[in-house]
C-alpha cells in the first residue's frame, strides 16, 4: 500500500469530507489534539488540519476538511485511491489529558470532529464528559451521533434553530451552569469569535477553559514563527507550544488580524480555482 | 607556464537593475576559455595553503591542474574525493575567509577564483555527463539514520554511502535540502542545482524520505531500535524574535518565515503556487548577517519602493560575507547602522506602520572583539514601514532535544557533544548547527564529513 493513499472518502455535508489516509507512521504516534499537515499538489499550499483519529493496527489516519479555500477545495475534490501528495505529522504538542472532574468539550463546525478525540481521551481517562456542539444548521452538524455514544451528555445547538437547542454554544453553556453543572475543564475547538466567546463566558464561570488554535502555518515544526500567538502575555508559537493553550489570556483580536493577514490573496486564488476546475465531487 | 600576473577574473553577473527583478542566478558561469584562462593563474603550490584551509579539504591545486588541461570529469572526481556537493559549495561557501583568503597570489595580483572555478568543474561536468557515481564501499549491513537533509545531514550520509552503510535521510519538510532549499534564494543556489547534488547522493544508495518530522514522527529512541547509528544534522530550526513591544503586528515576518515563503514554497509565483507572500511599499530588515542580506534582496525583488537594512553596529560589524552586502547594495538595498528597534508601531487595523528605533554610539569590544552599541539617550525616532522582517538570527530547533531527554544541551539549547564529537547517548551523532547555533553552510558539511568518520569507526567496533 502507498503511504497517503486515501482509503476512504465520506461527503458529511456540501463542504465537509472525511478522509481515511494510509499513513502507519502518524497512526502509531498521534495523540488527541495534534495535528498533521496536507500538501495536495507540486506548488501546493501546507495546510494544517487536526487529526480525528487513527488506527494503529490498520495505519490509517482520519481528517475531517471543510471547503473553505482553493487547497481545502481541491483537497476535497480528492477520491477514493488517490493520494495526498504529502502527508507530515503528528504536530504539536498533545492535550493533557487527565481526570479532572466534569469537562465539557466545545466544538463549532468542523471543530466537533476536531474536538472528537479529545472527548474519548477524557473520557478513557475517567472524567465525566460533556460534549456541547454548534452549527449554522442542522445539515452542518456534524458527528452528532458518535458523540452522544461516547459523552455523558451532548446538547447541540444551531444558530437558525432548525436543530436542537436555538443559539450558541455559549447559551448551552450558560443552561448547564444554570441547571447547577460544576465543569473543572473546558477544550474548544471552532472558529475564532466562538472560541473567543466561549472561553470568556467559561472563565467567568470558573470553567477553565482551552482552545485549540487555528493561525497560518508554513512549515508546521517551530522553524518559520509565523503562527505566533500570545498567550499570557507571552508569545507561543501554536505549532509546537500548542495549538491548545489555555485560553483565559489568550488574544484573540490579534489572532484574528494575523489569520486575515492574506484573506484576499486567498479569494483570488479560490476565484481561479473555480474559474478552472471541474469538479468531481458530484454534489455540483 | 602558469600567469598568476593575469588579473583575477571576478566573474560575471546579472546587470543589478535586471536582476531585482527576477529569481535568476546573479552570477553568470565561466565560460571554457575563462575557465582555463584563470586556472592557468594557479601556481599549484606545494603546501597549498588554499587546500590547507578549506574545512573540508578540498584538493584544489590538483582540481584546477585538471581544469587547466580540459579535462573536467578527472577536476570534479577530485573534487568529489572529499567532498559531494562541489556545485553548492562553488556557490555558497565563503571562500574569502578560507580557499581563496589564503591564496599565496592575494596580496599581490588577487587570489585565484577557486569559488567560481569549482562552480564551473561541478556545473560542466554535470552537463557533459562527466559526473561519476561515487564508488561505494562493500554493504557492511550496517543501517544509519541522518536527522534533515542539509548541508550537514547530507555530507554525511553521502560519506557514511560511501563506507558502504545503508544510509536513510529523514527530512520533515516536503523537499529536501534543509537551509539551501528553504533559506538560501534561487539567485545565489539555483533549485536544480540543489535537486541535482541530492541526485548524486541518491545515486549512491541513500534513501531520502520526506514529512518525518524526528521528535514527532519517531524519537531519537525508537530510531536507535531500527538503526545502528544517528547523525542528528536538523539544524538551526528556530527563530530569533527581537521581543520588542508590538512584534506580532501584522505585516511583521521572521526572515524564516519570509524566505521559506519564497524559496520553498515560491510564493513570488503566486497565484501560479498557492502559498501567497504580500510585501509592503517601505520594507525594513533587521539584522545584517546572510539571511538578513537574502531577505532584503528577496523583497527587493517583489518590487517595494526601498527595502532598508537596520543594523544595531556600524558597517565594519556586519557579519555578512562582504560580497552579499555589495550585491544587496547594488540592488538598492538601503543600510542604516546605529539602530536599536524599540517598538513595532501598528495602525488602527493592527498592520504595521513603523518602526521606532534610537540611535547608538559605538563602545568597547565585547567578547567576540565587536564594539558593542550604546543607546543615545533622547534619540528615539520613527521609521515608517509596513513590512518588518526580523533577521537577527536562529537558534536550534528544540523539537529532538525536547522528545529526548537523554541528550543534553546546553542554555543556548545546542546539543552538548564530548571531545570525540559524540552526544550524550551512545550512538547518537551531531553536527551543523544544532551544536553550532546557526553558522556557515560548509562548517555544517564538515561536521557532517567528520561526523561521519566517527560513526564509521564506531561501527566498526559494533
Amino acid at each position: 500500500m502507498q503511504e497517503n493513499t486515501i482509503l476512504e472518502r465520506v461527503q458529511l455535508n456540501d463542504v465537509v469530507v472525511k478522509f481515511v489516509i494510509y499513513k502507519p507512521l502518524i497512526a502509531k504516534s498521534a495523540r488527541a489534539g495534534q495535528f498533521v499537515i496536507l500538501r495536495g499538489r507540486e506548488g501546493g499550499e501546507r495546510v494544517p488540519v487536526t487529526l480525528v483519529d487513527w488506527d494503529a493496527q490498520k495505519g490509517t489516519i482520519t481528517v475531517i476538511i471543510q471547503a473553505i479555500g482553493k487547497s481545502t477545495s481541491m483537497f476535497n475534490n480528492f477520491q477514493q485511491g488517490e493520494q495526498f501528495l504529502n502527508v507530515a505529522g503528528p504536530l504539536g504538542t498533545p492535550v493533557e489529558i487527565k481526570n479532572y472532574g466534569t469537562v465539557a468539550v466545545v466544538g463549532g463546525g468542523v471543530g466537533i470532529a476536531e474536538v472528537y478525540p479529545i472527548a474519548r481521551a477524557l473520557k478513557e481517562a475517567g472524567n465525566k464528559v460533556i460534549a456541547v456542539l454548534g452549527a449554522r444548521n442542522k445539515d452542518l452538524l456534524i458527528l452528532e451521533p458518535e458523540m452522544k455514544a461516547l459523552c455523558d451528555q451532548t446538547l447541540s445547538t444551531t444558530d437558525d434553530g432548525s436543530y436542537g437547542l436555538k443559539g450558541m454554544v455559549t447559551d448551552a453553556i450558560q443552561k448547564l451552569h444554570d441547571a447547577g453543572e460544576v465543569i473543572n475543564a473546558g477544550f474548544i475547538i471552532g472558529p475564532i469569535p466562538m472560541m473567543k466567546f466561549t472561553s470568556r463566558l467559561m472563565d467567568k464561570l470558573g470553567m477553565n477553559p482551552h482552545a485549540s488554535l487555528n493561525p497560518i502555518m508554513l512549515d508546521g515544526t517551530g522553524m518559520c514563527g509565523c503562527c505566533r500567538v500570545t498567550v499570557e502575555g507571552k508569545v507561543k508559537f501554536a505549532c509546537v507550544d500548542g495549538p491548545m493553550f489555555p485560553s483565559k489570556t489568550i488574544d484573540f483580536d490579534e489572532l484574528i488580524r494575523r489569520t486575515s493577514e492574506y484573506k484576499p490573496l486567498e479569494k483570488q486564488s479560490l476565484e481561479n480555482f473555480q474559474k478552472d476546475h471541474v469538479c468531481k465531487c458530484g454534489l455540483h | 607556464m602558469p600567469n598568476p600576473a593575469a588579473p583575477r577574473n571576478s566573474g560575471h553577473q546579472q546587470a543589478p537593475d535586471v536582476r531585482k527583478h527576477n529569481f535568476d542566478e546573479v552570477a553568470h558561469s565561466f565560460t571554457d576559455a575563462e575557465a582555463q584562462a584563470e586556472a592557468n593563474r594557479c601556481l599549484h603550490c606545494k603546501n597549498a595553503r588554499c587546500q590547507a584551509n578549506c574545512p573540508v579539504g578540498v584538493q584544489i591545486p590538483d582540481f584546477i591542474a585538471y581544469v587547466k588541461e580540459g579535462k573536467i570529469g578527472e577536476a570534479v572526481s577530485k573534487i568529489m574525493e572529499t567532498s559531494l556537493l562541489p556545485a553548492i559549495c562553488g556557490r555558497v561557501c565563503p571562500q574569502e575567509k578560507h580557499c581563496e583568503g589564503n591564496c599565496i597570489l592575494k596580496e599581490k595580483f588577487g587570489a585565484v577564483n577557486i569559488g567560481m572555478l569549482e562552480r564551473y568543474t561541478a556545473d560542466t561536468a554535470r552537463k557533459q555527463g562527466l559526473l561519476k557515481t561515487p564508488q561505494t564501499a562493500p554493504k557492511t549491513g550496517k543501517k544509519v539514520v541522518c536527522i534533515g537533509s542539509g548541508p550537514s545531514s547530507i555530507a554525511a550520509a553521502a560519506e557514511l554511502a560511501r563506507a558502504g552503510h545503508e544510509v536513510t535521510v529523514f527530512e520533515a519538510l516536503h523537499a529536501f535540502g534543509g537551509v539551501l532549499r528553504y533559506g538560501i534564494p534561487s539567485f545565489r543556489l539555483p533549485r536544480e542545482v540543489i535537486d541535482h547534488e541530492i541526485e548524486t547522493v541518491k545515486s549512491m544508495g541513500v534513501k531520502f524520505v520526506p514529512d518525518v518530522l524526528v521528535g514527532a514522527t519517531q524519537t531519537v529512541q525508537e530510531l536507535l531500535k531500527e538503526f545502528d547509528a544517528v547523525y542528528v544534522g536538523s539544524g538551526a530550526g528556530l527563530p530569533t524574535m527581537t521581543g520588542i513591544p508590538g512584534e506580532n503586528a501584522v505585516g511583521v515576518y521572521s526572515a524564516n518565515e519570509f524566505l521559506t515563503r519564497i524559496n520553498l514554497m515560491q510564493a513570488y509565483k503566486f497565484p501560479a503556487t498557492d502559498t501567497p507572500i504580500k510585501i509592503g511599499k517601505h520594507v525594513i530588515v533587521l539584522g545584517a548577517g546572510n539571511s538578513a542580506m537574502d531577505a532584503a534582496r528577496c523583497a527587493m525583488r517583489l518590487g517595494p519602493d526601498a527595502v532598508t537594512i537596520a543594523y544595531r553596529r556600524s558597517a565594519a560589524e556586519m557579519p555578512a560575507r562582504a560580497a552579499e552586502v555589495e550585491h544587496a547594495q547594488e540592488e538598492g538595498v538601503q543600510f542604516e547602522f546605529l539602530l536599536t528597534p524599540k517598538e513595532v508601531i501598528a495602525d488602527e487595523t493592527g498592520h504595521v506602520s513603523g518602526l521606532k528605533f534610537t540611535r547608538n554610539e559605538l563602545g568597547e569590544p565585547d567578547a567576540k572583539g565587536r564594539r558593542r552599541p550604546i543607546e543615545i539617550p533622547g534619540s528615539e525616532f520613527v521609521m515608517p514601514a509596513d513590512t518588518v522582517i526580523v533577521a537577527i538570527g536562529q537558534r536550534p530547533n528544540p523539537i529532538i532535544a525536547k522528545t529526548t531527554p537523554e541528550l543534553k544541551t546546553t542554555e543556548r539549547g545546542v546539543l552538548e557533544m564530548d571531545e570525540q564529537g559524540k552526544t550524550s547517548v551512545p550512538g547518537v551523532y551531531a553536527g551543523g548547527d544544532i551544536i553550532r547555533g546557526g553558522a556557515t553552510v560548509l562548517l555544517a558539511m564538515k561536521d557532517g564529513i567528520e561526523a561521519a568518520k566517527r560513526i564509521n569507526t564506531y561501527l566498526e567496533g559494533k
